[in-house]
């Protein structure tokens, strides 16, 4: 559905995509996982065929974006971070003039709008101004949108962010169905649990660059034990206190606030913590997550 | 799709020809004055206010007045310079103020280019709009004219497409120079522009006023041509000179066109 090879992004000096190469197969929700300002968004608005590619080949349903973009467009669904409705017409209108832009016939646009609206659960919503509309009931509108086209990829740049976790599970659970129902889901975020639940393959990014490729569990597993031992000790004391654990866990980091100690036996790390007469203020065994693959990756957390 | 109705989904989407493409964009604007038809009058109001006021009132005291060598009746001679003044509000309030508000705050073009349009799609769109606000601003004006007996020749219909030239002219470069834009300080220049163009442009006293250097000055200006073709239009006296008011204004709108697009390619295409 989608191949990039050696796609670069420049605006000016500064390199936001730095070669990356993709490829989505169709029926698969791909993540990009990375943190703010990684090249995520730049990838996708070169997808979404608003940007074009300073440098590399990408093929969206096997066409070029600089020479197809209409046509392109025509089969995608775009869910934009910021949410681009049109605050001058209410919710009903909003989706009524979305999908005439892409051809449809009237009583067809019609029939979706009352389907599409039931999906997201903004019916009674039908004639509320925009502006009226909670944060996830916008997202939920943004997303009744881009799938008035039926289409066959749907884009979505950072889903779920600024959501409160209510809505936030709402639209997994929307993005789940749509997952089942065949739909290609592309999808960018720096919420690794986002990560975990939706997508069934991920790139991790980082710096514009690709860093690691694979499903969830597969990154995990590569680049993490299975469990992580949490400690929390005083302010400023993680650094030294390091030192004397270390030997206790396959790989252990420092973070400014805990020490996370990785091994496949978290219990058994902090009770060989406590042997050695270490008291730490609290500790957590966890199983290993996205975030600790990117620690691993990059020694930067996700969300700073 | 499992999820949707099998049936609904017979239509493929596609991208849209030029002309529907504007239609559609026609219309989301009709959708969205359908509900701010307040807004849509004050603009009109405003050259109707002044016919009435330097017309029909200050005209009361002007007494054999005379135009192209001929007696006029001086609210005959206000009311033409007053429908190029109502085309151009029709077509500029748009271009400038809400044509960066769409473009800055609305997001609305990043939301059709996520879609097939394209941005000339838009950009011909956007101006069609303009035209037609400022033909149905000059239809009711005429109507208005008609009503008041200010209008004794058939040439006056020919005001209408008089109107759309002149809303495409001011819509095209309005919105050129709109992209240029930053805040909403810079639309200070647009009222800083619109004001004497409005009060000057041979609207309410003939440019024979003019010392000869300025005359020139005045005679550029596309108001002005927007004034002197409405007003031989209206008083039943069109000449070879009307054509070049004309022709000044379809290469007015034409330049003005080209640049909005390529400005938008580059604002929104990044």
């Amino acid at each position: 559905m989608i191949s990039a090879h050696g796609l670069r992004k420049s605006f000016g000096d500064f390199e936001a995509v730095r070669g990356i190469d993709v490829t989505v197969r169709p029926g698969v929700a791909f993540g990009f996982l990375g943190p703010n300002g990684a090249g995520k968004s730049s990838t996708m608005r070169m997808i979404c065929c608003v940007s074009p590619p300073s440098e590399g080949e990408l093929r969206v349903f096997g066409m070029d974006p600089a020479k197809d973009g209409p046509k392109i467009k025509a089969r995608l669904g775009v869910c934009p971070q910021e949410d681009t409705l049109d605050v001058e017409l209410n919710v009903y209108d909003n989706l009524f003039v979305y999908g005439r832009y892409f051809g449809l016939p009237r009583a067809e646009v019609k029939g979706r709008i009352e389907e599409l609206l039931d999906f997201v659960q903004l019916t009674d919503k039908a004639k509320a101004k925009v502006d009226d509309l909670s944060g996830g009931m916008k997202r939920r509108l943004t997303i009744a949108r881009s799938l008035i086209n039926r289409p066959e990829i749907l884009v979505l740049d950072e889903p779920t962010t600024g959501l409160d976790p209510q809505a936030r599970h709402v639209i997994w659970d929307r993005l789940f169905r749509l997952k089942q129902a065949g739909v290609t889901l592309l999808l960018t975020t720096h919420y690794m649990d986002e990560a975990e639940q939706l997508c069934d393959e991920l790139v991790v990014m980082d710096q514009g660059r690709i860093v690691a490729h694979g499903t969830p569990l597969g990154l995990i597993q590569e680049h993490s034990t299975r469990e992580v031992a949490e400690l929390r000790f005083g302010v400023g004391e993680h650094e030294a206190l390091a030192a004397k654990v270390d030997d206790l866990a396959e790989r252990i980091e420092v973070l400014p606030d805990r020490l996370l100690l990785y091994s496949d036996d978290g219990e058994a790390v902090i009770e060989a913590v406590h042997s050695r007469g270490l008291a730490p203020v609290a500790t957590l065994v966890r199983r290993a997550s996205l975030e600790d693959v990117f620690l691993h990756l990059t020694g930067r957390t996700l969300v700073d | 799709m499992a999820l949707f109705n099998a049936a609904l989904g017979a239509t493929v989407a596609r991208p849209l020809r030029g002309g529907e493409a504007a239609r559609m964009l026609l219309w989301r604007n009709i959708l969205v004055y359908r509900r701010a038809w307040l807004v849509f009058i004050t603009g009109f109001l405003e050259p109707v206010f002044y016919l009435f006021s330097i017309g029909i009132g200050v005209g009361a005291m002007v007494v054999g007045f005379e135009y192209a060598g001929k007696p006029v009746d001086y609210r005959e001679f206000v009311a033409p310079g007053m429908i190029a003044a109502s085309a151009m509000n029709g077509s500029l309030l748009d271009a400038t103020f809400n044509f960066f508000f769409k473009l800055k705050y609305n997001k609305l073009y990043d939301q059709m280019l996520a879609t097939p349009l394209r941005t000339a799609d838009i950009a011909v769109g956007e101006i069609l709009w303009n035209q037609l606000r400022s033909g149905i601003y000059v239809t009711a004006f005429l109507l208005i004219m008609v009503a008041m007996d200010l209008v004794h020749s058939w040439w006056a219909i020919l005001v209408v497409p008089a109107a759309l030239l002149i809303g495409s002219a001011f819509g095209a470069v309005g919105m050129a120079l709109t992209t240029y834009m930053s805040s909403w300080q810079d639309f200070e220049k647009v009222t800083l522009a619109m004001m004497p163009m409005f009060l000057f442009s041979a609207t309410f006293f003939p440019i024979t006023a003019y010392p000869e250097w300025l005359r020139w000055v005045v005679e550029v200006t596309p108001l002005y041509r927007g004034v002197v073709l409405c007003r031989e239009l209206t008083l039943g006296v069109p000449s070879w000179g009307s054509l070049i008011s004309v022709v000044y204004l379809l290469a007015f709108g034409a330049v003005g066109l080209v640049v909005v697009r390529r400005r938008l390619d580059s604002l929104l295409l990044t």
